[in-house]
């Protein structure tokens, strides 16, 4: 069965017989590398275009239909016009920080993907605090923006910041302790062996509700942390124009345009595997028919395919709700998200002592 | 010329800065070009943190002098500047004009021009009511609301433009009645309207109204007393949210209105909510009072025989009727020639946008975008 496994056993054994093994572990370093580089361009390409359709389709239009078949490369076009544009980088900015800031934002977006399982013994790296590194790796995400909205020397820039800063702080809690309710159950950090551990059923269906409440909680929490609409308060649009990213311009400013769509990818794929099972099939009880014909389908499918839909469920969010206010966007977190994620966090180790999931 | 630092010098002025300086406050030019002002707008907000202390309106963006300019045009000609004040009301303001210089030559209007202008004006307050309830979801960053809007607007922008030959700035009315009779498919169109608006409405409710965060956003902020609504000359929804009865239809009637049957909407909460449901309620009527004239439009003409050259007599003259946003007036002074000695217009938006430093003093910067979406400003009115 085709895999991606096996096209990368295919590779390595290839390699290994061909180089010596220092040689070998370099390409294959710079394989990764480049894989990494190409897969953050394509998902910034494709999460725009659907994006856009989504939105078109939300807004009873057709969306771009002019550039390729249905419109399909209008982001290449894009992507193509913001490469030739000129950087510019305002008089009164710090130089240094102001450029600093969207690679920072990228960098943050690549490091994430290092511990995500693709498909099914497909890893860049199988690291044994899988979770944790994606929770310590994304919160770096909020230096990015503030030291952007804190050089530009915009005050509308200035006060995205500061927004933002506020909003991906408190969000983080709610998050952190979502995820943690499904490191409880598994008793594990390494996202391989929580993938593994839903093999009989995912989480959302053997946690009961607990894990239902916590999965509702990530996806709220990680919209936040995303600054996507309804939470999209650093870069409220028709408050601050453009919040923290007013002042840029060119590949500058499609860094963090795309940094935006990678990090909602990412923490989707994140919400997949902690609680939609990853990259493993669908499987009930004891049906034996019914799961052998899950199992046909290709895992990477089965990963992108729950991936794809919490991205959609977002884009749903943003084509339909207005925008929090700043005081009820913290309200909400530290008035009712952080309560309610603490309280379900006991009963979720109460239910993980007794031992009463399926 | 002004250079562009002499302008903004002279607006956050030195001793703002010293002051702001000082108290730690933040002062942000919003506008003349910012997406929340609809227009070239300009506020100079001062900022504790996102606490707003003090909103500055700066007029005079897109001034074009239009009073000054009908001082040099005939009777009939200045009307059709007046399409450009308020452009998302035309057909009221040429209304208004009309019917002044309709006073001033006791013109006596026949029945059919009459019902035609009010079923015109009706049409018109509600695709106009619609492009707000649109742009007001915007300003609260909800961006679906503007195209469902946009689609039943559209409809009757269809309608317009088969009877008036254009779709924004119609100038239909003139002295004396319409400029040329209904479209034969206008009856039929309206009631399709009728029929497709009954059903979308629906929609809206279930978008935005209904809303928790939207809710949440609009109840309790821009408060706005009704003895404040009177003080700052505020009309329209703006002050029927806050419970003051100011409808122009009611209370001073004009052409058919007094033979119809519609209610003032009245709101007395006084808040953002309070005014976004009068705006909401208005459209209903509306529909209300053309459901009522759309199968009962009387036979005749649709134009007065009027003189060639219109002259009004020595005096002034003094009309107001219902727009959209509120209260519009028109002053005429003729000393008897062809040309008007001076008009003035008393235009609604105006007015309003006076009352936005009082709603908006201790709130957040977000909601003073909300606050000025459900005034409900029309830049172009203000300044004229």
């Amino acid at each position: 069965m085709w895999s991606f496994h096996n096209i990368a056993n295919f590779v390595n054994d290839w390699l290994s017989q061909t180089f010596n093994p220092t040689l070998v572990t370099i390409i294959e370093m710079v394989i990764v590398g480049v894989c990494v580089i190409g897969l953050f361009a394509v998902l910034g390409l494709v999460l725009v275009i659907m994006e856009r359709k989504v939105s078109a389709w939300i807004q009873i239009r057709l969306g771009p239909n002019r550039v390729g078949p249905k419109g399909m490369f209008q982001s290449l076009a894009d992507t193509l016009k913001l490469l030739v544009k000129e950087g510019m980088t305002p008089s009164g900015a710090d130089k240094f920080l102001f450029n600093l800031a969207p690679y920072i934002a990228m960098m943050v977006a690549m490091l994430l993907m290092a511990p995500l399982a693709f498909a099914k013994n497909f890893q860049m790296w199988d690291m044994n605090i899988g979770v944790l590194y994606i929770t310590a790796i994304s919160s770096v995400s909020v230096i990015s923006v503030l030291i952007a909205g804190w050089s530009s020397n915009n005050k509308y820039s200035l006060m995205g910041a500061m927004r933002a800063g506020a909003q991906i702080v408190s969000y983080e809690l709610s998050a952190g302790l979502s995820i943690l309710s499904v490191i409880v159950l598994t008793g594990s950090l390494n996202i391989n062996k929580i993938v593994l551990s839903q093999a009989d059923g995912w989480w959302i269906f053997k946690g009961h509700i607990p894990v239902i409440i916590a999965f509702v909680i990530f996806i709220i929490a990680v919209t936040a942390e995303t600054n996507r609409a309804p939470f999209d308060l650093a870069e409220a649009e028709s408050e601050l124009t453009a919040g923290f990213h007013t002042e840029y311009s060119g590949m500058k400013f499609a860094l963090f345009f795309l940094a935006e769509y990678v990090n909602v990818f990412i923490v989707c794929a994140i919400g997949a595997t902690l609680f939609l099972g990853g990259w493993m099939p669908f499987h009930i009880g004891n049906w034996q028919g019914f799961n052998h014909v899950m199992d046909f389908i290709p895992s990477s499918i089965w990963f992108f395919g729950k991936t794809f839909f919490l991205i959609f469920l977002i884009m749903w969010f943003r084509w339909t709700f207005p925008r929090l206010r700043i005081d009820q966007l913290l309200n909400l977190e530290w008035k009712y998200l952080l309560p309610i994620s603490m309280f379900n966090i006991l009963l979720i180790t109460a239910m993980a002592i007794g031992g009463w999931y399926f | 010329m002004y250079r562009e630092n002499e302008i903004m010098d002279g607006i956050a002025d030195e001793k703002a800065r010293r002051e702001a300086d000082e108290t730690g406050d933040l002062i942000i030019n919003m506008g003349p070009q910012h997406p929340a002002t609809h227009g070239v707008l300009h506020l100079v907000v001062t900022l504790n943190g996102e606490t707003i202390k003090k909103v500055e309106p700066h007029l005079g963006y897109i001034h074009r002098s239009i009073e000054k300019m009908c001082e040099s045009l005939t009777y009939r000609q200045f009307i059709y500047v007046t399409s450009r004040m308020d452009y998302l009301s035309a057909h009221i303001n040429n209304h208004a004009c009309a019917l002044c210089v309709e006073k001033g030559l006791q013109l006596e209007i026949p029945e059919r021009a009459q019902v035609i202008r009010v079923l015109m004006d009706e049409l018109t307050r509600i695709a106009s009511h619609e492009l707000w309830w649109g742009a007001m979801a915007m300003d609260l960053g909800a961006f679906t609301p503007f195209f469902h809007a946009f689609r039943e607007r559209e409809t009757i922008n269809d309608i317009m433009e088969e009877t008036c030959g254009a779709r924004l700035t119609m100038n239909y009315m003139v002295p004396g009645g319409v400029m040329a009779d209904i479209h034969p498919n206008f009856q039929k169109r309206v009631k399709d309207f009728l029929i497709l608006y009954k059903r979308k409405i629906k929609e809206y409710d279930e978008l935005v109204t209904g809303n928790i965060i939207f809710q949440n956003r609009m109840k309790g902020v821009g408060y706005l007393s009704a003895e404040d609504a009177i003080s700052y000359g505020c009309t329209g929804p703006t002050a029927r949210g806050s419970g003051v009865s100011c409808d122009i239809r009611k209370l001073y009637p004009y052409e058919v209105y007094n033979k119809l049957s519609f209610d003032e909407i009245l709101e007395t909460e006084g808040d953002s909510f309070a005014r976004y449901m009068v705006r909401l309620r208005e459209m209903n009527e509306s529909i209300k009072i053309i459901e009522q004239l759309i199968d009962n439009i009387p036979e005749g003409d649709f134009q007065a025989k009027t003189k060639a050259v219109l002259k009004l007599p020595k005096g002034e003259f003094y009309t107001r009727v219902e727009t959209a946003r509120g209260e519009l007036g028109v002053y005429i002074v003729s000393e008897g020639g062809m040309t008007p000695y001076r008009i003035k217009f008393r235009s609604p938006g105006f007015s309003n946008l006076s009352a936005l430093d009082h709603m908006a003093r201790g709130s957040k910067l977000g909601d003073l975008v909300a606050m000025m979406g459900t005034l409900d400003l029309v830049i172009p009115d203000i300044d004229r």
